[in-house]
């Protein structure tokens, strides 16, 4: 039941995305690409993908998966390499730093202290050492 | 060949993400979640770095020696400080993505105007947009629940408010298409949107109080997600699409079990101003009074009893009383009693909070239940011991039609045959109304710090248990 509310909600809201940014694709229909339209499928899936993997996330650990999702979209480290280290000027070269530095403390943090969360949880027996 | 092991390494980091994610299913697989994780991250970053247009080295390392030294304190905090710890990492990746849409955006502004599509500026004002507003947004709720003095913790609510904040959204909104439409038609259009999405982070943030921070942390968690995944249409990174999209499912799915846990509907937790709501004084409500039980009174109760089940909420968290709730629930289980710990989704201050730190106090999870699996055989539970939890157990939401939490589904600790509750003072919860459950025959008050009462009953208990010996 709460599952088939969350999926419904999900694909609205990934549908919602999808929509707003093929409008515009439409407003710039000259440069029109096969990558874009692929990039908002990818999105459509990976939604459908991350709302039935977490659903079934044990409740037990939903702050360790708080901060796991968190290291996760750190991936935006990538972005900020690409702006940090090309060719670009300097001021725009900066704010890429600033951005990898923010993102580099979420991945380190938020990988850290998920391992920390879950290493506590133990079952009965394995609790008492 | 570079360009294809590149690609092949962000193929396999999408992969590991997801089973990071599928691995926290259990408590056990989940040991491997943050294996998986790390490796997709290592991988992603490296092929990266080894792209061939990343010619400057200098500030990647200077940045990253950076994060990992103010990476590794913020891993170290306190169980009890978690959920802002978590508000600050949201707030750090706001800004990642609000900067790295900003770069973008004067990137091609200054050297080809021609590349700001209207896709990509649509994808640029959607990446700044939530990117900065969560940046604010969360400083503020990590302001909120660290107790920052000047940030005030009671919901602030002036007048016009919704009508304020709905304002400066819409004018966001239209500055935004104002850029899809003209990307380089003003110079002050951008960094207007820049003030006008930290500004409403904050405004919306502000009129949120304390017990609704579950939701509101799973909403920022979305929008980062939501942001990262705009960031991968500018970068054109199926990569970045897939992680940000896996979060921003995460948030989601979050938010929408805290909303359901209290009741409530989104938009009610973002423009409610909950805290204000003022109870209707229940009839006879001045000869109501509680009545207090003695710690040795309450042990022999706990003595006697089979079934006993715990409800904590986030007056355990603030006394940081989890270890003594370990001694007391060794103490019972010594004894042969069955202990359960009842846990409500919206206890605590982020999903999950109390589940936590009872694991930190190395209580074994599985005894730890769920409201849902509870409530059928309450009729069973000879002594439920309410410790710090005030909202999840208030009989009101099932019985007092009108009442601010009516319909809220609660842990329903009321049928038990007995109930102590421990409480600091007599104050109302964050809802601002009377618990009904103080008032009822079967319950007995244990006024004091939870910390304090629980070492004491646990005192109490191995005295008696000597005693018998």
């Amino acid at each position: 039941m709460v599952r088939r509310t969350v999926s419904l909600w999900g694909a609205a809201a990934a549908a919602c995305l999808a929509g707003v940014a093929s409008a515009a694709e439409t407003v710039s229909s000259a440069e029109a690409t096969a990558q874009n339209w692929s990039s908002l499928s990818v999105l459509v899936l990976a939604t459908f993908v991350g709302l039935g993997v977490i659903g079934r996330v044990s409740r037990l650990l939903h702050t360790p998966l708080m901060s796991l999702t968190n290291a996760i979209s750190a991936i935006s480290v990538v972005g900020s390499i690409l702006i940090a280290g090309s060719d670009y000027p300097p001021p725009i070269r900066i704010l890429g730093a600033i951005a990898l530095f923010a993102s580099m403390t979420n991945i380190v943090s938020g990988f850290l202290i998920t391992e920390r969360m879950i290493r506590m949880f133990k079952e009965r027996g394995e609790a008492k050492k | 060949m570079m360009h294809a092991l590149v690609e092949i390494a962000y193929l396999a980091a999408i992969v590991l993400f997801i089973l990071a994610l599928y691995w926290m299913n259990d408590p056990k697989s989940a040991r491997r979640s943050v294996s998986a994780g790390v490796a997709a991250m290592a991988l992603a970053m490296a092929a990266t770095w080894s792209r061939p247009e990343v010619v400057h080295h200098l500030w990647i390392i200077i940045a990253l020696v950076g994060g990992v030294v103010v990476g590794v304190p913020l891993s170290r905090v306190a169980l009890t400080a978690v959920p802002q710890r978590t508000a600050l990492s949201h707030a750090f990746g706001g800004l990642a993505a609000g900067l790295v849409g900003t770069a973008k955006y004067y990137m091609w502004f200054g050297e080809d105007p021609a590349e700001l599509t209207g896709f990509r500026m649509t994808a640029i004002v959607v990446e700044t947009l939530l990117g900065f507003l969560t940046l604010t947004g969360s400083l503020m709720a990590a302001g909120k629940l660290h107790g920052v003095s000047w940030i005030p913790q009671r919901p602030v609510i002036y007048p016009m408010q919704n009508a304020t904040n709905l304002g400066l959204l819409l004018l966001a909104l239209a500055i935004g298409v104002f850029l899809i439409v003209n990307p380089t038609g003003s110079a002050v259009a951008f960094p207007m949107l820049i003030a006008l999405s930290l500004a409403f982070g904050v405004l919306l943030i502000i009129p949120i109080g304390g017990a609704d921070m579950p939701t509101v942390i799973s909403i920022l968690n979305a929008y980062a997600g939501l942001s990262a995944v705009a960031m991968g249409f500018v970068l054109d990174s199926r990569l970045l699409v897939v992680a940000g999209a896996l979060d921003g499912a995460s948030g989601l799915i979050l938010s929408i079990i805290m909303c359901r846990a209290m009741n409530r509907s989104f938009t009610n937790v973002l423009f409610g101003g909950f805290g204000q709501v003022q109870a209707p004084t229940a009839a006879g409500a001045e000869d109501r009074h509680y009545k207090e039980e003695t710690i040795e009174g309450a042990a022999q109760s706990l003595e006697m009893a089979r079934l006993v089940i715990i409800v904590p909420g986030y007056g355990m968290a603030v006394a940081h009383a989890q270890h003594r709730v370990a001694e007391l629930y060794d103490q019972l289980t010594k004894r042969g009693t069955t202990v359960k710990f009842v846990i409500h989704p919206v206890a605590g201050r982020m999903p999950g909070h109390m589940n936590v730190l009872l694991a930190e106090a190395e209580i074994p999870y599985d005894d730890i239940v769920e409201m849902d699996d509870m409530n059928p055989d309450m009729a069973q539970v000879d002594v439920a011991l309410i410790i710090g939890a005030n909202d999840v157990v208030n009989p009101a939401a099932k019985e007092q039609k009108g009442c601010p939490i009516y319909g809220m589904p609660i842990i329903e600790a009321h049928r038990a045959k007995t109930v102590f509750a421990i409480k600091r003072g007599k104050s109302t919860g964050f809802a601002g109304i009377e618990n009904d459950l103080y008032f009822r025959d079967e319950t007995f008050m244990l006024f004091g710090d939870a910390k304090d009462v629980v070492g004491e009953l646990t005192k109490q208990l191995s005295v008696d248990a000597a005693a018998a010996a």
